[in-house]
């Protein structure tokens, strides 16, 4: 018996020793990968000289559309600030990619994977709270200040000193688009479909739940539907919504399942408003939704005629000539979250962690989505801009701008 | 067969090599080795866990379930809501509160642990009743199916699971000794257990079912007996997990994962103890290592742009290749040892000695 | 907890579940022939079924095809692409003679290539099919309204039953898929070319998968490389239900399942949740009750 134990653990031996075998040569192909991408920098530059910022975003799976539009955005800040300069001495920032692929458990590894083997001294990310919630840990233990674009849920920085985000939680957003259902649109009674299997549909849902029976005073006027992630079938749902005969529909939720539900809606003879969230704002769900999205009013991040900023305008300029197309919210945040780690670094003049996430946490950055001071939970308080969908322009376009004490 | 004695020689001298070594990268941080990596080997060492649990149903005694994220999501949920402090419980409970006696209900880590891996062997218990009535891909669907069902019902369950954002702030207890140990103590049982009569049974009621019947082995008892163990162990390896990760929710669980498992397994040896062990390591780092295809890679005149997502590719490729042209596995359904490979350096000599090592 | 809804949104719940269960019944003929021949669960069928609708978005949105012509070579090329998947994943492992599992574990490994290809080749953003107005107009009966994909599913599906079954019962090729599915080894001293008929059934499965792929992406028309999964899973358990192995049986599940989805949701909408608990749970009664389904052994176009 001895002896099988003794081989099996032997063979953990021969496993680990490969494991560890390949992540030596794993990190042998980033040095040299590091080596070569310096030799195409400036000669000047040497190792010393360089500040590695973690992009942790989805580009695989299900938020990976999001994902590229954010990652665009940072994109787009790095090549307009490629250097800092700390104390006299200029760096060249270095952008690391880590693919959480819209996961958990993979998001907590790849955060890991930054911290500990790429050395990053900030990370930026992620697109959706699902796998901010995952890397949240992982940011904490590992010393690292971390600052999300467009993750909304509370739970990604509550408790976590290390986690900061440029854009506003989901409680807000809930409450904004209540108040705008109620005040804005004069529903008395309201159908919400959400989808259980995602903690922002379910919170935004809920928040938003709570606040519009507080407004009407009035426990039955919400009806409650669900849907789940991956479903494409809505029509039971919505038939039964309709049947209740609510003055509107709040149906927070991915892009992805939202644009098929109000086209399957459109299709049953809804013709109720739809309102919705942020993830809305991406020219993906004009694709899917295709002429039924019409008329569609969702709360946002940004919007180019919001002039949040001073600085909203010049970047609108730019991304337009650039691309030939409006830019999205979160393309707007991330560019944010960007520029808001360089403004920090420069003010902190120091590449140690914790100097760094002492510096964000006291930073007051203007950016082109407007003015971010996070409170103590690293959340800014930021005014909701809504807009509505315009199929025959393909574009989102500005209807007003809501702060909710 | 037979082991030589320089076998037990070298057996002996890898076990405390490898010891020294974990003493020494957990104390000292031997070569180096960073939280990444450790992190790594500590999520081998909990595949490789689940990975043995479904080798005792499907390797040990030839039934074929896929139940096992089910099992793992009861384990990693009881140990979460019993180590996750009663002042963390009501604040990440945002939907709805927490129900109130659960809120209160706290236990050390171990103990948590261990109630996790029983709810699991309960939950095994009793979809053993209608489950173990099939046979084969039916079983296979049909455990599929309640580890699905398991999965669900944590989803809607708001006021114990806290729903689909899951719980977080789980205390990780989790370093190499316990991942570690854990794996040692499961391996120890399954030397245990696969010597004993009723190790026996089961591997009777692989080789043939009605034989088995014929020879007084009540094929019920056995096989519900078989599950209930792999359901425990199943519970205990999603508690470590969940301690590990820090944050569980139930898109973990979801029945992709009884494939990745099942994978490890395969790749193994179905009824290969250290095959499972080998084969775990050998999914989890190769998914680790494969992220260099991602990104882009520079080999003199060779100019890879790097894909997104090309890993996934590559290691399905690799896999595919590995059930093709070696479907038994590494070691098939025997154990490692050292008087392998002296005798697989005879035979075929060097030439393949890459795929041994993994 | 139970809700009883008028009449009207009845007689529109009716209609949304016979287009969603006419659609299930599609895809799960394709599981039940390859089931019926080989024994095997082919998990790659799901994947093949979003292949298909990634190369008709392709042809009609990109190649700018006519729609018509287009779906002729969807359903060709999907054909060639089940058979190649036979070929490389399934009759290699045949020809060694290896265990039913490994078999299984190589159609999940195909499964899972085929969708980390898709993700890598078509990226994970949504791809929108296009919608051909002949099909998707609106359409109002009475107090319902659909679209005219409501009636031009079901009869699809009807028609591709009966050809099916005079396929399988009545020609040469019917015959030799019987006797393959009877028993695979005496098919073969029979002098039956056993691959050949495998391909063929392959194709016929794929093909008819990529005609359900085609009329899911015009009512469902949404594109991402994981879509095929949860059709994939309920559409087995379609085929299961209704006895694996047999056409007609996949053709009832399926209608049978899309209306206990619905209906489910119209009675009980307390428990939508839940959903997919119910699909679950009928799988495993009728496993345990009736596990040859509900058509059961005794019919005789077993495939």
């Amino acid at each position: 018996m001895k002896k099988a134990l003794a081989l099996t653990l032997s063979a953990v031996l021969t496993a680990s020793l490969a494991l560890s075998g390949c992540g030596g040569s794993g990190s042998e192909a980033e040095t040299t990968d590091d080596s070569t991408a310096e030799a195409t920098e400036a000669d000047a530059s040497s190792s010393d000289n360089v500040i590695k910022i973690g992009v942790l975003e989805p580009i695989t799976g299900s938020y990976a559309a999001g994902g590229a539009i954010e990652i665009e955005g940072i994109e787009i800040a790095h090549d307009e600030r490629p250097t800092v300069t700390l104390d006299g001495t200029e760096y060249t920032v270095e952008l690391v990619q880590a693919d959480n692929k819209s996961d958990k458990v993979e998001s907590a590894t790849a955060a890991q994977r930054l911290i500990e083997n790429d050395n990053v001294t900030a990370i930026i990310g992620s697109y959706s709270s699902v796998p901010s919630v995952g890397a949240s840990e992982a940011i904490k233990e590992g010393e690292t200040p971390a600052v999300g674009v467009s993750c909304t849920n509370p739970l990604v920085t509550e408790g976590n000193d290390w986690y900061f985000r440029v854009c506003f939680i989901d409680p807000y957003q809930g409450t904004v688009m209540a108040h705008y259902a109620y005040e804005e649109l004069g529903a008395k009674t309201v159908g919400v479909a959400y989808d259980v299997a995602s903690d922002y549909s379910t919170g935004l849902a809920q928040y938003f739940m709570e606040e519009f029976k507080a407004l009407t005073g009035d426990d039955a006027s919400i009806i409650e539907a669900t849907y789940q992630t991956g479903d494409q079938d809505f029509s039971a749902q919505i038939t039964n919504l309709a049947a209740a005969e609510p003055d509107c529909f709040f149906v927070p939720g991915n892009y992805t399942e939202c644009a098929l539900l109000i086209k399957q809606a459109r299709q049953l003879g809804v013709e109720l408003p739809m309102l919705g969230g942020d993830t809305w704002e991406i020219n993906d769900f004009l694709e899917v939704g295709g002429s039924e999205v019409e008329g569609v009013v969702f709360s946002t991040f940004f919007d180019s005629n919001a002039e949040l900023s001073s600085k909203t305008g010049e970047f609108v300029a730019n991304y337009r000539e650039a691309n030939g197309t409006e830019p999205a919210g979160v393309t707007a945040l991330a560019y944010d979250a960007y520029m808001l780690i360089c403004d920090a670094l420069e003010s902190c003049g120091s590449t140690d962690r914790a100097t760094l996430r002492d510096a964000i946490a006291a930073s007051e950055y203007d950016g082109v989505t407007g003015l971010t001071a996070f409170d103590e939970n690293g959340d800014p308080s930021k005014p909701a801009v809504i807009k509505i969908v315009n199929t025959a322009d393909q574009t989102f376009d500005y209807v007003t701008t809501i702060s909710v004490e | 067969m037979k082991k030589s004695k320089l076998n037990n020689i070298l057996s002996a001298i890898s076990l405390v090599i490898l010891v020294v070594l974990i003493v020494g990268i957990q104390q000292f941080g031997l070569f180096g080795i960073n939280t990444y990596v450790i992190g790594v080997i500590k999520l081998c060492c909990i595949y490789a866990i689940c990975a043995l649990s479904m080798n005792i149903v499907n390797g040990l005694t030839g039934m074929f379930s896929l139940g096992q994220p089910g099992f793992m999501a009861l384990g990693a949920y009881t140990t979460g809501l019993l180590t996750v402090s009663a002042q963390d419980k009501i604040e990440i409970y945002k939907i709805k509160p927490i129900v109130g006696w659960l809120a209160n209900l706290n236990a050390p880590f171990f103990i948590a642990l261990i109630a996790g891996g029983i709810v699991a062997a309960f939950a095994a218990f009793l979809i053993g009743f209608p489950v173990l009535r099939l046979k084969g891909d039916y079983l296979a669907i049909a455990s599929l199916g309640f580890s699905e069902i398991i999965r669900i019902f944590i989803q809607n369950g708001q006021s114990v699971t806290n729903g689909t954002t899951g719980l977080i702030r789980i205390p990780g207890h989790v370093n190499l000794y316990v991942a570690f140990g854990a794996l040692a103590l499961v391996v120890i049982f399954m030397v245990l257990l696969i010597n004993s009569t009723y190790g026996r049974a089961f591997k009777a009621i692989r080789e043939d079912e009605i034989a088995a019947e014929a020879m007084g082995i009540n094929l019920f008892k056995h096989k519900m007996f078989s599950f209930i163990i792999s359901g425990f162990i199943a519970g205990i390896g999603g508690g470590l997990l969940a301690s590990h990760l820090g944050a569980i929710s139930p898109d973990v669980f979801k029945f992709t994962l009884a494939y990745e498992i099942l994978l490890m397994v395969v790749l193994g040896g179905q009824g290969s103890i250290s095959g499972s062990i080998v084969g775990a390591f050998i999914v989890r780092a190769a998914l680790e290592w494969l992220r260099i295809v991602d990104n882009p890679i520079k080999l003199g005149p060779i100019n890879y742009p790097g894909i997104s997502g090309m890993r996934m590719v590559v290691f399905s490729v690799v896999l595919m290749f590995i059930i093709l042209f070696w479907s038994r596995g590494i070691f098939g359904s025997e154990e490692f040892s050292f008087d392998r490979i002296f005798r697989f350096f005879k035979s075929k000599k060097s030439a393949r000695e890459g795929k041994v090592n993994g | 907890m139970i809700v009883m809804p008028t009449l009207a949104v009845f007689l529109q719940q009716f209609c949304n579940a016979l287009l969603l269960g006419s659609l299930f019944a599609l895809v799960s003929v394709g599981y039940t022939m390859v089931y019926g021949i080989l024994r095997l669960i082919n998990f790659a069928h799901c994947d093949i079924f979003m292949m298909a609708m990634y190369i008709a978005y392709n042809l009609i949105a990109v190649a700018l095809l006519p729609w018509y012509v287009a779906f002729i070579i969807v359903i060709i090329a999907t054909a060639l692409l089940g058979i190649v998947v036979e070929k490389v994943a399934y009759a290699p492992l045949r020809k060694q003679n290896a265990p039913k599992i490994s078999m299984l574990i190589s159609a999940i490994g195909v499964s899972y290539f085929l969708e980390n290809l898709a993700t890598v080749v078509f990226t994970g953003r949504p791809k929108t099919f296009p919608q051909i107005d002949l099909f998707v107009a609106g359409l109002t009966i009475g107090p319902v309204k659909t679209l005219r994909l409501c009636i031009i599913v079901p009869v699809v599906t009807a028609v591709i039953m009966v050809l099916l079954l005079l396929l399988i019962n009545h020609t040469k090729s019917g015959m030799a898929m019987r006797a393959i599915s009877k028993d695979l080894d005496t098919s073969k001293l029979m002098g039956i070319n056993v691959n050949k008929t495998i391909s063929f059934t392959f194709g016929v499965g794929s093909a008819i998968a990529a005609v359900g792929a085609i009329l899911w992406g015009l009512k469902y028309n949404q594109i991402t490389p994981t879509l095929g999964i949860m059709p994939g899973f309920k559409c087995f358990i379609a085929a299961v239900i209704g006895g694996i192995g047999n056409v007609k049986g996949a053709v009832i599940g399926g209608l049978l399942l899309g209306f206990i989805e619905i209906m489910a949701v119209t009675f009980i909408p307390s428990l939508t949740g839940y959903k997919d608990v119910f699909s679950f749970i009928l799988l495993i009664v009728i496993l345990l009750y009736k596990p040859n389904g509900i058509l059961g052994e005794k019919i005789a176009e077993k495939v």
